[in-house]
């Protein structure tokens, strides 16, 4: 079996070689080999970004040692394959935690530089890019990099969020936080209205460092656009009474499920359940930070759930000021479609700017959402999805994305052009060759002139149903 | 603890001289490659070992074995324990066309094994108390015609471990062979994986488990004691026709 698959084992690609990184000295046949390199590690992103179809990986999980740690002030040098989970094992007794931290610990944090990731905590602190202190590349070249905010800060800048395209990151430097414990003071507030989100959002992201919502997208009549809006602060106090416990099982999904499994009816018990649960539970309990941060580590291959066809993970950023239009209009279509999401996700980005040339993250409200992938029907709604995405001047987020058609990624990151002065030439993806293959470089093609003249149909069907934001985006 | 380790750049003894690492040991590290076991001395003081030094040394030059062990002892004041855990998986068909590679793959898997196991041996026999672990294999237990120079190699080193520890239990010293299967690390790159395999981090933690408490022979992943029992029990006229 293919061990090289990304998250969503949606494209399937196959590599023509793997090599094997074990030291950072390791020789890398750049020259010997006419296909493309792509740093691998944990195969976390969910589409094409992070395979390369024809073409060489460069397997990153054994380049996993620490370099130094430095207690007092809190910083941490790792080789690039190390994981967050290795490095969560190692500071947490410490007194240290992650700066930024995504929703799965099993990443690496080569991975988490090349996606600029991001973490419940935006609104505060940002991408996970702004505490990185430096780290070496290693480019096609030979030349080993040493980079930094100011140390080669323009190739610094475009690794951040360069999607592993501008060589391979040996090793890094980050920032840590201090925590007095691991357990995370977790308060739950159910809401009825999408609104309400917004609402909540707006009074609570200064009370809690960490903030998230999950909406149920089954929910029909009065109970459409329910949630739950969790908010969470490290806990400062000595060790807590009644706290959850830090659950040492986990459990692996042992084979592939059927591609009904995950059908809308058990989608939509699923969601139900969850509200009932999750509204009923009590309002402000601490947590051990390995539940609040990464209930779905739990259980391993989670991604197994959705079937052989796999799943499709979508997640965008809507700018203000459309954001709660535009996410409205959103999840308007996905109820229509009656496609709903296994799992629904919003949170608010704050306005600290992304260090990375690409990277996804900017100021306004992201939605994440999966959807098990049922062929035609799944792609031409989030077709329709990423017409409102572009109405609303929003972005499509590239790690998650095995679909995206080359003029959808030029309207979220119109600054790739840029970034091709940075990227490795001896580097390329999947996703890459997708997006930019057959699309003219020329810097004046720098709008859709590049594009055939856009399909009207598309947008008006994207925003039929939903008025109020036609006015809005076409004023 | 003080622990010495050679072939400390090996994936298994990384792997377990991490969690010697977490609980504070001292550690001597010996490895052919420098640059390699300094990396992983940085990566183990970083993971809290309270004093990590690095040896580079090609252990196939016996003559400089006694020094390297005297070395460890003086630096680390001391020693409790020992892992031998260096090995070259052999080509064994460039065994089979070359004298030469053939006892170049015995001076890296037995001889110098059994030159520091005297060595050692003798430390601890005066000492009166300790640990000697060696990673042995699973090919040791019965020739096979795929890797035979390999799998009496380790044979070897099986039967004198046996022996030693027959000796060295007069002193309260504890020999335990450590017999891995197929484990995923770089000395099996280039064979297909399936389900045989075992990780080197599972392997890394049952040595460290071995060495604080000690067992004679410890078969990693634990189903290969039924199955080489089986196996050692099979009669030569049909063990031969067997296909691997």
């Amino acid at each position: 079996m293919n061990r090289y698959q990304s998250w969503g084992r949606y494209p399937t690609a196959v590599p023509s070689a793997v090599v094997t990184m074990t030291w950072q000295h390791d020789a890398i046949p750049f020259d010997a080999a006419p296909e493309s390199f792509l740093p691998y590690g944990y195969g976390r992103s969910y589409g094409d970004s992070c395979l390369n179809d024809g073409g060489v990986l460069l397997d990153t999980r054994r380049l996993r040692r620490f370099l130094a740690f430095d207690p007092i002030l809190g910083t941490l040098r790792c080789e690039a394959g190390t994981s967050l989970a290795d490095i969560l094992a190692l500071i947490v007794p410490r007194g240290w935690f992650l700066p930024v931290t995504p929703g799965t610990k099993f990443v690496s944090i080569g991975g988490a530089i090349a996606n600029d990731v991001h973490g419940k905590n935006h609104h505060r602190a940002g991408t996970f890019g702004r505490f990185v202190r430096c780290f070496e590349l290693l480019r096609s070249t030979g030349e080993r990099v040493y980079c930094s905010p100011t140390a080669n800060a323009d190739l610094f800048k475009a690794t951040i969020g360069g999607l592993g395209l501008t060589g391979l990151i040996l090793w890094a430097e980050i920032q840590l936080k201090p925590i007095v414990n691991p357990w995370i003071m977790v308060e739950r507030i159910p809401f009825n209205h999408i609104a309400q989100f917004f609402d909540l959002s707006a009074e609570t992201d200064r009370r809690y460092e960490y903030t998230v919502a999950w909406i149920d997208c089954f929910a029909r009549g009065t109970a459409r656009g329910r949630g739950i809006f969790i908010g969470g602060n490290h806990h400062h106090g000595d060790h807590p009474t009644r706290a959850s416990q830090s659950a040492s099982w986990s459990w692996t999904v042992p084979f592939t499920a059927p591609s009904c499994l995950l059908s809308p009816l058990v989608l939509k018990l699923f969601n139900r359940a969850y509200y009932a649960l999750r509204s009923a539970s009590a309002r402000s309990i601490p947590e051990h930070y390995d539940q609040f941060f990464y209930p779905l580590d739990k259980i391993r291959e989670w991604n197994r759930l959705y079937g052989r066809h796999g799943l499709l993970q979508y997640q965008c950023v809507i700018p203000p000021p459309h954001q709660q239009a535009g996410i409205t209009a959103i999840l308007d279509h996905i109820h229509r479609a009656k496609e709903g999401s296994f799992l629904a996700v919003l949170k608010q980005f704050g306005s600290l700017p992304s260090p990375g040339l690409l990277s996804f993250p900017r100021e306004g409200t992201t939605l994440a959402l999966d959807f098990p992938f049922r062929g035609a029907s799944t792609l031409a709604l989030l077709n329709t999805l990423d017409a409102i995405v572009r109405e609303c001047g929003g972005a499509v987020y590239p790690a998650k994305d095995a679909r995206m058609s080359p003029r959808q990624f030029e309207a979220c990151f119109p600054q790739w052009r840029e970034f091709l002065a940075y990227r490795d030439p001896k580097f390329s993806s999947s996703f890459w060759r997708r997006v930019t293959d057959n699309v003219p470089i020329d810097p004046l093609g720098h709008t859709l002139s590049g594009f055939p003249s856009r399909n009207s149909h598309e947008s008006t069907l994207a925003l039929a149903g939903d008025s109020s934001l036609y006015e809005q985006v076409s004023s | 603890m003080k622990i010495l380790i050679v072939g400390a750049t090996s994936a298994i003894a990384q792997e377990t001289a991490k969690h010697f690492a977490r609980e504070q040991a001292e550690l001597f590290l010996i490895a052919r490659d420098k640059t390699k076991v300094e990396a992983v001395a940085a990566d183990l003081i970083v993971r809290g070992a309270g004093h990590v030094a690095s040896y580079p040394l090609d252990v196939t030059h016996i003559d400089a074995l006694h020094a390297a062990v005297q070395a460890a002892v003086t630096d680390l004041q001391g020693l409790d324990a020992v892992l031998i855990a260096h090995g070259s998986l052999s080509d064994q068909r460039a065994c089979e066309d070359s004298v030469a590679e053939t006892l170049q793959e015995f001076r890296i898997n037995c001889l110098s094994v059994i030159a520091l196991l005297t060595i050692v041996a003798n430390y601890f026999e005066r000492q009166g108390t300790g640990c000697i672990a060696v990673i042995s294999s699973v090919a040791g237990d019965r020739g096979r015609r795929s890797n035979y120079v390999y799998g009496a190699a380790k044979g070897a080193v099986s039967i004198f471990l046996e022996g030693l520890r027959s000796r060295l239990v007069r002193a309260g010293v504890s020999v335990v062979t450590i017999k891995p299967g197929f484990v995923d690390t770089p000395m099996t790159a280039h064979m297909k994986k399936n389900a045989l395999f075992a990780t080197p981090e599972a392997v890394g933690k049952r040595i460290y488990e071995v060495i604080k408490h000690p067992r004679d022979v410890l078969y990693v992943p634990w189903f290969w004691r039924p199955v080489m029992s089986f196996l050692r029990h099979v009669p030569h006229r049909v063990y031969k026709q067997l296909p691997f």
